[in-house]
């Protein structure tokens, strides 16, 4: 069935085929319709789950971490100053194994108080041993959120799901829902391999002494570099079921391109559009949009950029006394690789600022005519 | 004695808590929890935030306790709780108590907010608080549960707590709560008629524990016991309960209140005290007492 | 259940053999504190009127009830002195531990 609805209702159905069985969320915008629809499928019965209507965003990820560990799926959506108000429980999440998922609607962090979209608020939680997605489309939401359901109990690691604040959030667009029975043949019921039972009593996250802690941090590390390949599986079995392929990355006309845009969110979804007008001027422009962010797609993004000799990174993010996060990520990732592209590092966007068609015009100008890296960062748009 | 007499057995035998936990000597916190279990018995879960029971329970991979345990984060332990409590009854599990166990620190100060949440949904959960008056775990800093005139070690002698205790009765009182006591380790068949009382009733119960630290109190570890008695005794800590937020009932009617400076004298934590300072915390003592003894009704 | 309540310390040569999230394995009855103790109670059974006083009170469940008689657990008493304390009956004694 096809559906016209807002990015964050996608996450709303997205919880709903899923069948999450408690969430705990508190309001902000731009996450609020994402919520108000899951209050309205529980209590009319669409959706049988427990709402727990918390007092703030760090008792919704508590309570979301409770229910997980009594067995239960369960999900939550918040942004910018809640995600940070999380983050304690962020990491309570990943280090105690409970494989919530989570959906963040890409905010500004204030002050000045912002409520327009930038990656500041998820990628300050890039530490947390979290699963991320960016999505750049509502389709792409509701996909995520069932196939990280999957991904996430498999490896018992939680997994946000982010997307830009009214750019995807409020913009409505067609999406395919997918029947209920064939997201059940695809997502079984959760059924962890431990839980909170008088049954079979055991005491979860207690003082954990030098001789222990280590080997716990090491199996995550070991299980969150599985994530990449299970995201490749479980990404075609949906395509199976639903004709739709997730991955890691998505690659446009990144073969034998002279530059690529590496963008994330719906800025690489502009980054599309610029590509075509680029190849109509007769540049060979192509575009790299990194879905999954955590792990890093190490493989895929050494493999696409080793081949081309220039990539421009666009970042909607600021490590504050260094560069954007994506230009680092990828620099990182590049380092050392027998082929390594020149890479330029663009910052634009911040605080719900429009990046458009001209603003890709732009990079591409810049990093055409230069032969090296000139300045730190490249902004694009600022009023200087 | 004749070896045909039975023994006083005058709480359930059952033990839910093993020895061999990490306590101090004489804890006053370790008891209540072995009190509390014996009323809830196993079909129970606990989350515990950062608080002594953290360490008390030992380190990975051994626990003290044969109930689930969620060591949850400091300022949690009534979000998880309702958390759990939520995820339990999707999983068909609506029998097994949920029990959310925090100290002062965790309930009067951090936790205070996801209490009070968890309260005004009213969520099925028995949450207590064991009182020892300060952040212990840490090293004996104050909290707003620390009473007026005691020593911590960020409340030295010379600038020893000048403010009162926090009302956290009063406070979850207003909540209008289905179950709320107080309750002492010198006391144990009334605090396990009442932890056995809350595991019956729906919704939040809040039961406040009553329960010394010799290592933050500076008292005899032998005493613990007799701190606790005379607390009540006092009037300083009475036993009673609010029922569906406005019935109050005093359990133990104290007819003759022992003066106050019994049970500080006991404590190095008040050792710098003068006369004038005791009778003042004295006319506090009085005037809750008579507060209290209002409420019920006496 | 019942193995919980081994008094086995639980011990890794490996990460393979350890559980994927922190969580217990086993009792912490391993961990036998009656070495913290310097003094110890003893109980002259020939004046205990078995109120079960000391049972009740016992911080550390270092108290047994065996045949009727209170016993103390010298595996675990940490020597707090609480029992002796509140024994109506003043039959508990603490004395030197000899070590």
């Amino acid at each position: 069935m096809k559906k016209v609805i807002m990015g964050n209702h996608a996450l709303s159905y997205g919880a709903m085929l899923s069948r999450a069985q408690v969430i705990a969320a508190y309001p902000i915008t731009p996450q609020t319709q994402v919520v108000e629809l899951l209050s309205e499928m529980c209590a009319d019965g669409t959706l049988n789950a427990k709402f727990i209507k918390v007092e703030s965003e760090h008792s919704a990820m508590a309570a979301c971490l409770g229910a997980s560990l009594a067995g239960a799926r369960t999900f939550t959506a918040t942004s910018a100053q809640g995600l940070a108000l999380m983050h304690e429980m962020l990491h309570w999440a990943a280090g105690g194994r409970m494989p919530v998922v989570m959906g963040n609607i890409n905010r500004a962090m204030a002050p000045g108080w912002s409520i327009w979209a930038d990656q500041n608020d998820s990628l300050s939680e890039r530490d947390t041993g979290w699963i991320q997605f960016y999505c750049s489309s509502n389709q792409e939401v509701l996909d995520t959120v069932i196939q990280a359901f999957k991904v996430s109990e498999k490896l018992m690691i939680p997994s946000m799901i982010v997307l830009d604040a009214f750019a995807l959030s409020h913009t409505y667009e067609v999406v395919e829902i997918p029947e209920q029975d064939k997201v059940d043949r695809f997502l079984p019921p959760f059924n962890p391999p431990w839980r909170l039972t008088p049954d079979d009593p055991h005491a979860f996250g207690g003082l954990t002494s030098p001789d222990h802690y280590m080997e716990f941090r090491y199996k995550l590390q070991k299980d969150m570099e599985k994530v990449p390949a299970l995201v490749e599986e479980t990404g075609k079995e949906y395509e199976k079921l639903f004709g739709r392929y997730l991955g890691q990355v998505e690659e446009y006309f990144c073969d034998e391109a002279e530059l690529v845009f590496v963008t994330s969110g719906t800025a690489g979804y502009t980054a599309r559009v610029a590509v075509d007008e680029l190849r109509a001027k007769g540049i060979k422009a192509g575009n790299l949009r990194i879905k999954l962010f955590r792990p890093f797609p190490f493989e895929k993004v050494r493999d696409i950029l080793s081949r081309v000799p220039k990539v421009a990174v666009l970042d909607r993010n600021i490590s504050y006394g260094h560069h954007g996060i994506f230009y680092q990520e990828v620099k990182s990732a590049m380092y050392g690789q027998p082929s390594s592209p020149l890479i330029f590092g663009f910052i634009a966007g911040l605080g719900g600022r429009d990046i458009t068609r001209d603003s890709y015009q732009e990079i591409a100008e810049y990093a055409l005519n230069k032969n090296r890296a000139e300045e730190e960062i490249v902004w694009i748009g600022v009023k200087k | 004695m004749s070896k045909e007499r039975k023994m006083t057995i005058t709480i359930p035998r059952e033990e839910y808590m093993s020895p061999g936990h990490l306590a101090c000597q004489g804890c006053g916190a370790s008891l209540a929890m072995r009190l509390a279990l014996k009323g809830l018995g196993q079909k129970t879960i606990v989350c515990i935030p950062a608080c002594c029971w953290a360490v008390i329970d030992g380190p990975f991979p051994h626990s003290s306790l044969d109930i689930p345990i969620y060591h949850c984060a400091f300022e949690t332990a009534a979000s998880s709780a309702s958390g759990v409590r939520a995820g339990l009854d999707m999983v068909g599990d609506t029998e097994t108590t949920v029990l959310a166990w925090a100290g002062d620190g965790g309930t009067f100060d951090i936790g205070l907010q996801a209490l009070s949440g968890a309260a005004e949904r009213n969520d099925d959960i028995v949450y207590t608080c064991y009182d020892n008056e300060a952040y212990m775990n840490t090293g004996i800093q104050r909290s707003s549960a620390t009473p007026i005139g005691a020593w911590t070690t960020t409340t030295p002698v010379k600038h020893y707590k000048k403010e009162r205790k926090k009302d956290i009765i009063g406070i979850m009182a207003a909540h209008g709560l289905p179950y709320i006591a107080t309750a002492s380790v010198a006391y144990p068949e009334d605090m396990v008629k009442k932890f056995r009382k809350a595991r019956e009733i729906r919704g939040t119960r809040f039961i406040h524990v009553f329960a010394p630290c010799p290592a933050g109190w500076k008292s005899r570890p032998e005493d613990t016991v007799k701190l606790a008695r005379l607390a009540v005794q006092t009037g300083y800590f009475p036993l009673f309960e609010i029922e569906n937020g406005e019935r109050w009932t005093l359990n133990l009617k104290v007819k003759e209140r022992k003066p106050i400076a019994e049970y500080l004298k006991l404590q190095g934590r008040f050792r710098h005290l003068k006369e004038d300072e005791i009778t003042l915390i004295q006319q506090e003592v009085d005037a809750r007492w008579e507060k209290i003894l209002k409420n019920c009704g006496l | 259940m019942s193995k919980k309540k081994e008094a086995r310390k639980i011990t890794f040569e490996s990460e393979k053999e350890m559980p994927v999230a922190p969580m217990s394995l086993g009792s912490m009855l391993y961990n036998k504190t009656g070495a913290w103790r310097n003094i110890k109670p003893v109980i002259d059974l020939s004046r205990c009127i078995k109120c079960g006083i000391c049972w009740k009170f016992c911080p550390d469940a270092s108290i047994d009830i065996v045949d009727d008689w209170p016993q103390i657990n010298y595996v675990y008493c940490k020597g707090c002195g609480l029992c002796a304390e509140e024994c109506p009956q003043k039959c508990i004694a603490m004395v030197e531990e000899e070590k």
